[in-house]
């Protein structure tokens, strides 16, 4: 996993609340053995006019002029802005795989569903909740702008708008730490690798119908 | 010490540590796989050439992408096939138990975990699917995780996980007639809200979950999802060691006193402390009706679709509008009034030998209606399958003009054939109404068995409670 480094990106906003993993990548595209390759199709059914199927030339389909990520001004977006309850819906870390590559790295929104939201901390990608009003100041200076950028720091938890004014937000330390090393958790669980086969030691002395092997 | 809730006490039996910035490293007792969220981690596995930590520990299914129709000449679309036979493939690889396609025990992963007592009691059971929630109808804790998470469970056996906060939802009282286990969790929904249990693990209590079967605390505890919240759990009592006793993966006799009595505490003491609490009369429940895009836009059979114009909060009727133009309907249109295209009942909410019986009862003796264009039942594992043809269901249904199916997913995410054409109005038993759910395009009215039985047989919703 890369490094989480301050940076500067395009801000393109989905004035929805409730936006569910079905619409973030819809479930056709679900069935691709690999963790690549999602991008094309980030909120397929919003950004086509026409029916897609896993293996088509997307290049080759008519997308929704209407909608936000298919302008010109926003083809660089690396940051969303959305309403409550944003990555609601199933477990799919597909989700979170097509936000990154498309190229999104943080995604603000009043609130995230719980599975959406440590799934992003395993890819690198940086959920930001944000008080409600804090987000309709967005959301409002989003509308008046034609190049609207924001400034993520993760190192300070904030978020930095064009004129300077600051937001602050809340991360738990342990995410904070390993998004901006860029570590593994695996390999840090298996520092405690002795101490999860004690607890098993004891664990199956204590209920002895657990250890049975399904065969 | 101030008395523990039920989800406290799993906790800390599965504490290995405890770290410094307030996570815990959380030892999982069941795995559950599927073909769709595992390929990636297996892959992860073999990059870093990493062992599985317990073998054992993992059951899988192929489910999601599996045909519902002719399962013994195998999977016609390719790219299903590939999925599925990566499965296949990465479990003779790792030495995992599989239930393949075809094998009378395979079936919907949470159908299959509880109906061979690879759940039970007192466990942290995990899956790469946000509806592991259902095995906390056992007094387990279960919840979905994501890809990563799966392979980090895999190599580990454990998780980093950041405790939830408590919040218990008390039905008391008892459901009146016709009023059942999916009734009271889409209640729930409309009354807290799809995002009303986020961040918390709920428990669910009171007279009307004691009540339930442990097919209905299932289902209640399925749509825990649906509410926001990772994780639903009831306590253990007669009804769940009636149920888990004798599978094949429970307790072997020898160990079953000493199972039982170790399972005596999974409760939540009288003192526990929720940080939430929620009471709804059990009463006030009627037959529910989904009439928009979210679980939360529920209503009684005997309401009428809601006007948006009358919402006050603005980005809530914003998102009314837009469920209802998606959903091509009028408000103030009588629920009973909207009429179906087709009926689909399945899933891991409701494809279980009672929800099979309760829509059987409503359909035995009568037809499918004229406007129906397709009425499926797809159950939920092979074993559901062989207990409902031995009951004679499969007759019953076939007599009134539905197709009997073989086991899966089906149209509860439409990834295999079955699914909705653009505009299809559907009454389905499944779990999502989101838009494009069970085909793009598609319009999903969320019911239980009986009232999707009842209005496929009538064309369009009726009350069950009114059915003589
Ligand atoms: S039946 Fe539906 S909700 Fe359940 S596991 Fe399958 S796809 Fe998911």
């Amino acid at each position: 996993m890369d490094k989480f480094e301050t940076f500067t990106g395009v801000v393109a906003a989905i004035d929805r609340p409730n936006i569910d993993t079905d619409a973030i990548i819809p479930k056709q595209y679900l069935k691709s053995i690999k963790r690549s390759g999602f991008g094309v199709n980030l909120f397929d059914d919003w950004r086509y006019l026409d029916p897609g199927a896993p293996g088509d030339d997307h290049s080759r389909r008519r997308p929704n002029p209407d909608f936000v990520l298919n302008q010109d001004a926003f083809a660089a977006t690396s940051i969303l802005l959305a309403r409550e309850n944003f990555g609601c819906g199933s477990s799919r870390e597909h989700a979170v795989w097509a936000l990154l590559d498309f190229g999104i790295r943080v995604v603000i929104a009043p609130s995230f569903a719980d599975i959406f939201y440590n799934n992003s901390f395993k890819n690198g990608l940086l959920p930001i909740a944000l008080e409600t009003t804090q987000v309709d100041r967005l959301f409002a200076a989003l509308g008046a702008s034609d190049d609207y950028r924001l400034t993520i720091d993760l190192e300070r938890q904030c978020v930095i708008d064009p004129e300077g004014v600051e937001a602050t937000f809340e991360v738990d330390a342990f995410r904070r730490h390993c998004l901006l090393n860029g570590l593994d958790d695996i390999g840090l669980t298996m520092q405690y690798a002795d101490e999860i086969r004690d607890f098993e030691q004891a664990y199956y002395a204590r209920s002895p119908w657990l250890e049975r092997a399904p065969s | 010490m101030a008395g523990r809730t039920l989800y406290d006490k799993i906790w800390d039996l599965h504490q290995v540590r405890r770290n410094d910035d307030g996570t815990s490293l959380l030892y999982i007792d069941r795995h559950l796989v599927h073909e769709v969220t595992s390929a990636q981690a297996f892959e992860g596995l073999e990059l870093a050439d990493r062992p599985l930590w317990r073998r054992d520990s993992i059951l899988a299914v192929a489910d999601h992408n599996v045909p519902t129709v002719g399962q013994a000449q195998g999977i016609a679309d390719p790219v299903s096939r590939l999925q599925v036979e990566t499965l296949d493939r990465n479990c003779e690889r790792f030495d995992v138990t599989e239930f393949r396609l075809g094998d009378p025990r395979n079936g919907i992963v949470h159908v299959v975990g509880p109906e061979q007592g690879a759940t039970l009691p007192g466990m942290t059971v995990v899956c790469g699917d946000s509806h592991t929630s259902t095995h906390g109808a056992f007094a387990a804790l279960a919840f979905g995780i994501g890809t990563s998470e799966v392979e980090h469970v895999m190599a580990t056996q454990c998780l980093i996980q950041q405790k939830s906060k408590n919040m218990r939802v008390r039905i008391e009282g008892a459901v009146g007639p016709g009023v059942t286990a999916k009734d009271i969790v889409l209640h729930i929904i409309g009354v807290i809200g799809t995002a009303g249990g986020t961040g918390h693990a709920i428990e669910f209590a009171g007279e009307a979950i004691r009540n339930l079967s442990m097919e209905g605390r299932m289902t209640v505890c399925n749509m825990t999802i649906e509410a926001g919240a990772r994780a639903g759990l009831i306590a253990c009592d007669q009804t769940t060691l009636d149920y888990v006793r004798g599978r094949p993966y429970g307790p072997r006799e020898d160990h079953w006193q000493q199972a039982v009595a170790s399972w005596q505490d999974l409760h939540s003491d009288d003192d526990a402390q929720f940080d939430r609490e929620v009471e709804i009369d059990a009463a006030d429940i009627a037959p529910q009706v989904t009439w928009g895009t979210s679980p939360e836009m529920v209503c009684s059979v005997a309401d009428a679709v809601p006007d948006p114009a009358a919402e006050i909060d603005t980005v809530r009727a914003t998102g009314m509008r837009g469920a209802l133009e998606y959903m091509g309907l009028e408000a103030g249109t009588a629920i009973r009034d909207i009429p179906l295209d087709k009926v689909f009942i399945g899933s891991c909410t409701n494809s279980r030998i009672e929800d099979l019986r309760a829509a059987a009862k409503v359909a035995e003796g009568r037809r499918v209606a004229g406007n129906v264009k397709l009425a499926m039942v797809v159950p939920g594992s092979g074993l559901v399958k062989q207990q409902a043809e031995a009951e004679g269901l499969d007759r019953i249904f076939i007599d009134a003009g539905f197709e009997w199916r073989e086991p899966g997913c089906s149209m509860c995410l439409a990834m295999n054939a079955d699914r909705l054409e653009p505009g299809e109005r559907c009454a389905s038993t499944s779990n999502r109404n989101f838009e494009g759910r069970q085909g793009q395009g598609g319009r999903t009215h969320l019911v239980s068995p009986a009232m999707a039985a009842a209005a496929a047989v009538h064309g369009h919703f009726v009350d069950v409670r009114e059915l003589d």
